[in-house]
């Protein structure tokens, strides 16, 4: 069976990339009730500062250390700081709106800067292929679920195991609790935009390689990410496994089904979850309203 | 002059402005005017859907895409309009309200997602099914309406055409506000938990104005597919279902003159500013961040609150807080 072989190690490297971008935004949504529909241009444009940097002379990794840096600075501090603390004070609906706005003042600002054309990004790992049996698989998605893998461990850890981690969780699951066992609530909210801001980079680092570098790209990024996200029902456990779900189903409908069809599936999935399971995988049923 | 008055007499005017500047205008000029026209229609829908029950669609392109294609679909078989236009609102209307049924039921933000899942894939039907649809190569030579023995043909009739449209979509809208269901949309939105304690089936009166608002959507593509009598998936991408939702925010959620305002700057303002229009996606959806950050209720609170500035040219000094 290598061509099983090839289509799951295919379908658990783009769905452990949906699964980073799933725990950011359940992140953000846990502990500011923010929805961030930027999300997928935030995947997206990472890897467009890594590209400029390198276009500006430097290695690729330094490139990847400036992108990182520019994007924790940009897509976490800026976010937070300018658009989400000036809307939210107005309510949930204009910053739904703002979030719609940035994602398209995103989406246009980098196909007026870069071009519409799409781009290729250096994969990490190389372009080579490791042979095991009959099955070729691709060096660059090996270390995408390894990279992946270590990056959903260490905030894991960090989050169940560091006092600062245990503050921020106890920030998402309850902030009026929080507030009153003496939690900063607003300074752990900004961290967890920091960690959202971390985790789309990572998985712009790791995604572009196979889908080009693209302004577009966040529409579907953006997409399977919301999908992973309430599949998983908005918890970071159900992310993990609504990612690599998602990952996996859309490569096998991909090769078996049919590959012009694969855009169908998102609309399939969020039908049947909010059927069938609004509260998700790994949620319980929904809490009374506060 | 007291407001009510003042109203009308605004709402005349705006009126005799309609059908005078038609006439002044070149053929380009009634097409961004019918544009500007059919595109408020599509605002409106999506105004009650937003502004009044507060459910943030992202699916309106794809309604607007889809009375487009049934209207190319009938009439270029011979149907007429009429049958287009039923079809048309009933088909959005119905899909609106099957999109929307199980997104009521739950407290999660569901809906934004499911449309915009939705608009994905209709995208893809439109472009995919090509013996229904044609694919990228569209439907051709779709007709323009003739009512009533009077041809809207031409350029001049058919922005005629689309303007009465206009009038009488608002008007519907207008009298929907005032009526014991408007009422129950307004309360809805302030206050879902009490309009539901008072009696009101919250999730019922959701549901009608997301199915409505999906079928003005309809009419809007009827009138596109005609305009343009040409009809392919390009400009039914999730960039118009944006668009239309920053438009109806940008003029002002849950106002009547909000979607007319928005669209204005969407549609007719681009034309004026033909050497920025790469940048001009760019610079409307920054325009639409600051408004949310400083003026959220949009282009129409903006102008109130300058207005009443004017009437009022001097304000009481500020007290102190007691």
């Amino acid at each position: 069976m290598p061509e099983l072989l090839q289509l799951f190690v295919a379908g658990v490297a783009t769905g452990a990339v949906y699964a980073l971008a799933a725990m950011g935004f359940t992140l953000l949504w846990q502990t500011s009730q923010t929805v961030n529909f930027a999300q997928g241009e935030f995947v997206m444009l990472p890897a467009f500062i890594v590209l400029s940097a390198m276009n500006l002379g430097l290695p690729f990794p330094l490139a990847i250390i400036v992108g990182m840096a520019a994007s924790l600075l940009v897509l976490g501090f800026l976010f937070k700081q300018t658009v989400v603390d000036e809307t939210a004070r107005h309510g949930a609906l204009p910053l739904v709106i703002t979030t719609i706005a940035l994602g398209l003042l995103l989406k246009e600002g980098v196909k007026d800067a870069a071009g519409a054309a799409a781009l290729p990004f250096p994969p990490l790992g190389g372009t080579s292929s490791l042979a095991i049996g009959d099955a070729m698989l691709p060096v660059h998605s090996l270390v995408a679920i390894v990279v992946a893998v270590a990056a959903v461990a260490g905030l894991q850890a960090f989050l169940e195991r560091t006092p600062l981690g245990r503050s921020i969780q106890a920030t998402a699951q309850n902030p009026a609790v929080a507030r009153v066992l003496g939690i900063p609530v607003e300074r752990m909210i900004r961290y967890a935009f920091l960690i959202n801001a971390a985790l789309t980079a990572l998985a712009s680092l790791l995604i572009t390689p196979v889908y080009l570098a693209s302004f577009a790209n966040g529409e579907w990024l953006g997409l399977c990410t919301f999908v992973a996200a309430l599949a998983g029902g908005l918890n970071l456990r159900g992310a993990i496994v609504g990612g690599l779900a998602l990952g996996f189903i859309d490569n096998l409908a991909a090769a078996y089904l049919s590959a012009t069809w694969r855009g169908a599936l998102p609309l399939v999935i969020v039908i049947a979850v909010v059927l069938f399971r609004p509260q998700g995988l790994f949620g319980r049923s929904e809490e009374p309203a506060a | 002059m007291n407001p009510a008055s003042l109203r009308t007499t605004a709402a005349g005017a705006v009126a005799l402005v309609l059908i005078a500047v038609p006439f002044g205008l070149t053929d380009y000029g009634n097409y961004v005017l019918s544009l500007w026209a059919l595109t408020t229609i599509a605002a409106i829908g999506l105004n009650l859907t937003f502004g009044f029950v507060g459910q943030v669609s992202l699916g309106q392109g794809a309604f607007v895409g889809i009375g487009a294609y049934v209207t190319a679909l009938l009439t270029t078989r011979g149907w007429p309009l009429p049958t287009a236009y039923v079809l048309a609102f009933a088909a959005c209307f119905a899909l609106g309200w099957g999109l929307a049924y199980p997104a009521v039921r739950v407290r999660r933000p569901f809906f934004p997602f499911i449309t915009l899942a939705f608009a994905t894939f209709i995208f893809l039907v439109f472009r995919n099914e090509e013996w229904l649809t044609g694919g990228i190569y569209g439907i051709n030579r779709v007709p323009r309406p003739s009512l009533l023995g009077l041809s809207a043909a031409g350029p001049l009739g058919f922005c005629y055409f689309c303007l009465f449209n206009l009038t009488v979509v608002t008007a519907a809208v207008w009298w929907l506000r005032r009526s014991p269901w408007g009422r129950a949309f307004a309360a809805l939105r302030a206050n879902p938990l009490r309009a539901e304690a008072v009696g009101i089936d919250t999730r019922l009166y959701t549901l009608i104005a997301i199915a409505l608002g999906a079928g003005l959507g309809g009419v809007a593509g009827l009138l596109y597919a005609a305009l343009l009598q040409y009809v392919d998936p390009t400009p039914f991408s999730l960039t118009m279902s944006v668009s239309l939702l920053l438009m109806v925010a940008m003029g002002g959620s849950g106002r009547l003159l909000g979607p007319l305002l928005g669209a204005a700057v969407a549609v007719v303002l681009p034309e004026g500013l033909r050497f920025a229009q790469n940048y001009y996606l760019f610079g409307y959806a920054l325009a639409v961040m600051v408004l949310m950050a400083f003026w959220p209720t949009g282009l129409v609170g903006l102008a109130e609150r300058l207005l009443t500035m004017l009437t009022k040219p001097r304000p009481a000094p500020a007290k102190a807080a007691p």
